[in-house]
């Protein structure tokens, strides 16, 4: 169960939706993954087409729990913005806080990422803050009262995934509230890799819709979510350098 | 009356009072949208009882795709 401010959730994918082939493609691949939180942007309406289809419309409400970003945000002004753009809406409280400082790597800026954070946890956002894996600024973040930290794996829609690992487990096990590891997830192994190290979700977007069958990579993101959640919960065996047989020495008959 | 709607310069009709009318104009009144009017967020009841004027800057949002 992962529990995020006041919500429970039986799932610990958090899919993104942008970016999909078509809407059909889409709507069956956020069905099969079994994700219950979705994430959103906001953006100007083109209102003079207003035919245009729109992907929420055609999700059954009651599933889902929205979880619109502040991408497009350079300040935490502007995030605080978005944020209440999409509070308005009366469908969603919870806000992913995402203030980008460099427009080529697409990582946060930390400094404005704090201040979005603060403003909104008073404002009584259930904040959900995409973050570097920087150790220091995950406590920062918690200090100030968020609900979930979200340090990326890699910078967003790279598909390199967990390039720092031993970050990441340092922020998983000071963490007090979940840890869900957002952006640069490529495949199911890094996913299923972040929940090895102790993660409490991940959220991913770009693996999934820009994979050669996206509804297939739904489901394997899935799978890999719970093996590695799985897998966490086992405890894994400590590694040794060299073999151990694990048939009985005893009774051979060669030799 | 003459506005500025997401960014661009609009002549709205006559018949236009309230926020709910440009919704309505547009055929977007049962869409889900966020209206802002001049910097001020409008919960979706407001729309009904906030009257535009001149020169007033309208945002229409709408949640779309994103990570």
């Amino acid at each position: 169960m992962l529990k995020i401010g006041p919500y429970s959730f039986q799932s610990r994918l958090l899919l993104g939706t942008g970016k999909y082939p078509n809407y059909e493609i889409q709507k069956n691949a956020v069905e099969i993954s079994e994700a219950e939180i979705l994430t959103f942007a906001v953006r100007r309406m083109n209102i003079f087409e207003p035919s245009q289809p729109n992907f929420l419309e055609l999700l059954e409400p009651s599933k889902y729990t929205l979880l619109p970003n502040t991408a497009g945000a350079k300040t935490a002004e502007e995030a605080v913005r978005i944020a209440k753009l999409a509070k308005a809406s009366g469908l969603c409280d919870m806000i992913k806080v995402e203030v980008i400082g460099c427009d080529k790597t697409l990582l946060p800026d930390p400094v404005e990422t704090l201040k979005a954070t603060e403003e909104l946890v008073k404002e009584g956002f259930i904040v959900l803050p995409y973050t570097s894996d920087d150790v220091v600024l995950a406590r920062k973040l918690q200090e100030l009262g968020c609900h979930a930290i979200m340090p990326g794996a890699s910078p967003i829609g790279s598909g390199q995934g967990i390039i720092n690992p031993v970050n990441l487990s340092f922020i998983i096990e000071q963490a007090e509230v979940p840890v869900i590891v957002d952006a640069g997830i490529g495949s199911p192994a890094d996913a299923a890799l972040a929940m090895e190290l102790g993660a409490d979700g991940v959220l991913l977007n770009t693996a999934v819709a820009a994979a050669k069958d996206p509804v297939k990579m739904a489901k394997a993101m899935k799978l890999a979510i719970e093996a590695g959640r799985l897998g966490f919960e086992a405890g894994r065996m400590k590694k040794k350098r060299y073999a151990t047989a694990s048939s009985p020495k005893e009774g051979m008959i060669t030799g | 009356m003459k506005v500025t709607l997401n960014g661009e310069s609009v002549q709205l009709p006559e018949h236009i009072t309230f926020v709910s009318d440009v919704l309505k104009h547009y055929n977007i009144h049962e869409k889900i949208v966020v209206v802002e009017v001049n910097g001020k967020i409008l919960s979706r009841l407001e729309h009904e009882n906030t009257r535009l004027a001149d020169n007033d800057r309208i945002e229409i949002v709408h949640f779309v795709g994103g990570g």
